[in-house]
């Protein structure tokens, strides 16, 4: 599941998934390639430091472009004077708000990246300029002269919800509650899932819990901070380079932002320096297409540390009820939450994901789930791995893990007994198609790990996830080279090694060395519209249209074999990266490889090539188990992860070594947000942490070895199997470490990031309240 | 602005530019010298995306102003392989799979190098502590961490 993060508020939900494609369990039982860990081909540039990442491109004559910020989180722009600015040696264009024309499809993009009426939060761009130099384009910043009319502001998602709080849109009237609200408010829709009759179902249990939750908004933390170069000609014809998840959909933006024509811009996707979901949106591109069109001469926007934090996406906060009975023998009756998360200033906070992946663990004959969207001072929010689960799973696999303990029932053997399996109606509607839960917390409950010894003030928890996935428009193209090598061309950008998988698939198919083809990110005027690197959808979805284009290659290949023969061409197979004779009748001819066909092929029609495009669906849900031992120092509330295993499902996996990578990695962001990173706001309305010092990421010294476990519970609509293994990772860690930290402090967590001073609260608390 | 001339030696080549006099190494490196295997990813010195040797010392690039690299000698990333042969710590972060987008991976590269040269024999814990400097977040550091000590196996000849 992905939502365009830049369409207003318009989740992608689909009710009923159709495959596009089956599963091979023939081809799936005798890989040569697949499963298989070869270096990635991008690897030699990536440790010489030759790979080029957005800002390391440089075009000739390249002017630098800076942003104007806003330092209020609330106020009206009454007027804009750059003139200072615009008279200043060196400054070559100065953009504002006047420099956009109003833009329907894109309203909110629009606002964000350059504010209108108002500024809406600490960091919104106000204006931009474009100067020869870093030093003069700082001292044209300070020449522009704005004046506000500073607003009183709001950050908090429960103040934001309260009918006195300061509203931030007039425009925005509550979706989703009838009758429909007669005034503006921050809530910007109200959704709910489910089935069954709760009611009925909370009458049946023996154990209730209801317990309230907080998360912090933390920022999906890429160490490449957003950067872009626009050159614009005189005629329109444009060209961008920039570090995005989706260049073909910055492309569609851009040009609606510019009124430019999509033929017209040409978009680059540069190496990307991770992005989580952080790199889905536009910020700054349009901002330097603008300056260019206006200087006349190629713009470069780097945006700071400082930037990325105040004014890039980060994830929603949230506050949280959940209710959930269960029967003395561990049957769940009944399952209820309320989710309410705040995601910046503009509509999209994904509490509608939060809320329909909340209980997805869970086979349940009634459950209901409410969301509402809110929007606050704060910078507009962007997709975070799993967009909205993991907040909402932390909440409900807490109460979870306390009913357990209630009851006196081993935490996994509760799970076990109520878990979503195959044909089950999941909670968010649908019913489950093959999945791997079951085999998740089995593969954990044997896992050495789940039954190693504690010390002192240490405490195990587990926990499990869910994931959507996604499908999407895709399109690849693969070109058979006339030595026998080949070229893979995919639209989704490849942010942690998935060029290595496509090489991989492509090897699988022709039968040849996996180092004979090579996979590029093709440019947006190169392929068909692809969406973006998000959904966990790149392996699942361009791999399966690098397999649909290999086919379509070795189709051609034995026709051109067939030719050579002067047989029918369905009397040829392929068989290891050779055509041959299918059977006795068909001939007796000696097996032409792909290398012998490439050769030759001027002579036998010109070039062969492959070609997918297609929207693909039946990505094929995704199901994790984390387990973790956390030791707490009751005297300080420091919290250190003392072992670390994740267990998740990926269908198949096409290269372990990055499967492996994405659960090390997606743990790892989770450990940081159970733990430290959250978004500190002043009651002036200002983020008090805006750097890497006081935004604490883990370091290595933080962490130990993250254990993996890949379970493999092919997924009916891939051919390989593949399940996209991306996001699913950091689902379960706020609840395992949130688990794990209240065995061994012996105080329900019920509020993130577990910050020493938090945690040394809640202890305190409990002594008080005990005694 | 008047400009400062700064004569420096890095990677082994001797080098001359006039930088600004609020020009951090890292911009010299990047946008004057077109180097730009040295990230900034923070420009505050808490990521080490912009790690280099000065003196053999290993140092953030982007504490450190272009004019103070007068008379020094600066290593980057740039001349850590020797044409084409990687450096052991390079050679393993590739058979390692210790990278997923791999912009942290120069600054790792600069830093777990400068390490073996003081430490040949680290243990787990003195690698982590001494790349606690380097934010990786794409990887949770698991494969960097075995990459480092699989280089500094090698290094020992073991
Ligand atoms: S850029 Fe120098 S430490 Fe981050
Ligand atoms: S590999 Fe992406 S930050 Fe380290």
């Amino acid at each position: 599941m992905a939502r365009n993060p830049d369409a207003d508020n318009a989740p992608v939900k689909k009710e009923i998934e159709s495959p596009t494609s089956k599963y091979d369990a023939e081809k799936a039982s005798s890989f040569k390639v697949v499963g298989s860990r070869p270096a990635r081909p991008d690897g030699m540039d990536k440790v010489t430091g030759r790979a080029r990442f957005g800002a390391d491109m440089v075009m000739p004559g390249q002017l630098v472009g800076l942003i104007l910020r806003s330092p209020h989180p609330h106020a009206v722009i009454k007027s804009i004077d750059s003139s200072e600015a615009e008279a200043l040696s060196g400054v070559k264009a100065v953009v504002t708000r006047d420099d956009f024309a109003p833009n329907d499809d894109h309203a909110d993009v629009l606002y964000n990246i350059m504010a209108r009426e108002k500024a809406l939060y600490e960091g919104h761009a106000v204006a931009a300029v474009a100067a020869t130099s870093r030093p003069v384009a700082r001292k044209a910043l300070k020449l522009i002269k704005i004046d506000y009319d500073i607003l009183p502001h709001v950050t908090d998602v429960d103040e934001a919800m309260s009918p006195n709080a300061p509203v931030l849109h007039d425009d925005i009237i509550t979706k989703g509650v009838n009758p429909a609200p007669t005034k503006p408010s921050n809530v910007v829709a109200r959704s709910e899932f489910g089935h069954g009759d709760i009611d009925a179902g909370f009458a049946q249990a023996d154990e209730i819990i209801e317990r309230s939750f907080k998360t912090a908004a933390t920022h999906q933390g890429y160490i490449e901070p957003h950067a872009c170069v626009a050159n614009v000609g005189a005629d329109g014809m444009s060209e961008l380079w920039c570090c995005t998840q989706g260049h073909f959909h910055v492309r569609q933006v851009c040009a609606s932002l510019l009124g430019i024509d999509v033929s017209r811009l040409r978009v680059t996707a540069s190496e990307i320096g991770g992005g989580f979901g952080g790199k889905t949106t536009v910020f700054i591109e349009p901002v330097a297409l603008a300056l260019s069109r206006k200087a006349g001469r190629p713009v470069k926007i780097a945006m700071t540390r400082d930037e990325v934090f105040k004014a890039s996406g980060p994830t929603a906060s949230s506050s949280m009820n959940v209710k959930i009975g269960v029967t003395k023998d561990g049957r769940i009756t009944a399952g209820y939450g309320e989710f309410r998360y705040q995601g910046g200033a503009f509509a999209g906070a994904p509490a509608d994901f939060g809320a329909m992946s909340a209980f997805a663990c869970y086979a349940l004959d009634n459950v209901k789930t409410e969301a509402y969207d809110v929007v606050t001072n704060r910078p507009k929010g962007a997709a975070y791995r799993a967009p909205g689960a993991p907040m909402s799973v932390y909440a409900v696999e807490s109460v979870v893990d306390e009913l357990a303990a209630r009851i006196g029932m081993d935490p996994i053997d509760l799970r076990l007994k109520n878990a979503a399996k195959e044909g089950a109606r999941s909670s968010y509607g649908p019913k489950f198609g093959s999945c791997g839960l079951v085999e998740t917390l089995e593969a954990a409950k044997a896992h050495p790990h789940y039954s190693a010894s504690l010390g002192p003030n240490q405490g195990r928890g587990i926990a499990s996830g869910f994931w959507f996935n996604f499908g999407g428009e895709t399109c690849s193209n693969l070109n058979i080279n006339a030595d026998g090598t080949v070229t893979i061309a995919v639209g989704t950008p490849d942010i942690g090694g998935s060029r290595a998988s496509m090489c991989i698939m492509a090897a699988e198919e022709l039968g040849i060395p996996y180092d004979k083809v090579r996979a590029i990110v093709a440019d947006t005027s190169a392929l068909g519209y692809n969406d973006t690197t998000e959904g966990s959808r790149v392996t699942f979805s361009s791999g399966m249209a690098v397999i649909k284009a290999s086919q379509q290659a070795v189709t051609e290949m034995c026709k051109r074999a067939a030719m050579m023969w002067d047989i029918p061409a369905e009397a040829v197979t392929w068989e290891d990266g050779c055509a041959k004779p299918s059977g006795p009748n068909a001939g007796d001819f000696e097996p032409l490889s792909l290398a012998e066909i490439a050769a030759t092929a001027g002579k036998t029609g010109g070039p062969i090539a492959g070609h997918h495009e297609y929207n693909a669906d039946g990505a094929g849900v995704s199901f994790g188990t984390h387990i973790v031992d956390t030791e707490v120092d009751p005297e300080t509330g420091k919290v250190d992860i003392i072992r670390y295993t994740v267990i998740q499902d990926a269908g198949k996996a096409i290269h372990p070594d990055y499967v492996e990578g994405q659960f090390q990695g997606g743990a790892a962001q989770g450990i940081g947000w159970a733990l430290n990173e959250e978004y500190i706001y002043g009651d002036d309305g200002k983020l008090q942490n805006a750097g890497f010092l006081d935004y604490r990421m883990p370091v290595a010294s933080d962490l130990p070895m993250i254990d993996t476990v890949i379970v493999e519970v092919p997924n009916p609509g891939h051919p390989y199997g593949v399940r996209g293994v991306g996001e699913t990772g950091i689902v379960p860690p706020l609840a395992a470490i949130a688990n794990g930290v209240s065995a061994a402090a012996g105080v329900r967590m019920t509020e993130l990031p577990m910050s020493p001073p938090r945690v040394l609260k809640a202890i305190d608390d409990a002594k008080v309240a005990a005694e | 602005m008047s400009g400062i001339h700064v004569s420096t030696k890095i990677n082994g080549d001797a080098v001359e530019y006039v930088c600004d006099v609020e020009e951090t190494l890292l911009d010299v490196l990047r946008d004057k010298l077109g180097m730009t295997g040295s990230k900034e990813g923070c420009a505050s010195g808490d990521c080490g995306a912009c790690s280099v040797t000065v003196d053999g010392r290993l140092t953030c690039s982007c504490l450190m102003l272009g004019a103070e690299a007068q008379g020094r000698e600066i290593g980057t990333i740039e001349g850590i392989a020797k044409g084409t042969e990687l450096h052991p710590v390079q050679q393993k972060i590739l058979d390692n799979a210790a990278l997923q987008c791999g912009v942290c991976t120069p600054g790792f590269v600069v830093a777990a190098k400068a390490l073996l040269e003081k430490k040949p024999d680290p243990t787990e814990t003195e690698v982590r502590y001494w790349l606690a400097g380097n934010l990786c977040r794409c990887t949770g550091y698991d494969k960097i961490i075995r990459a480092v000590m699989d280089a500094a196996a090698e290094m020992r000849g073991n």
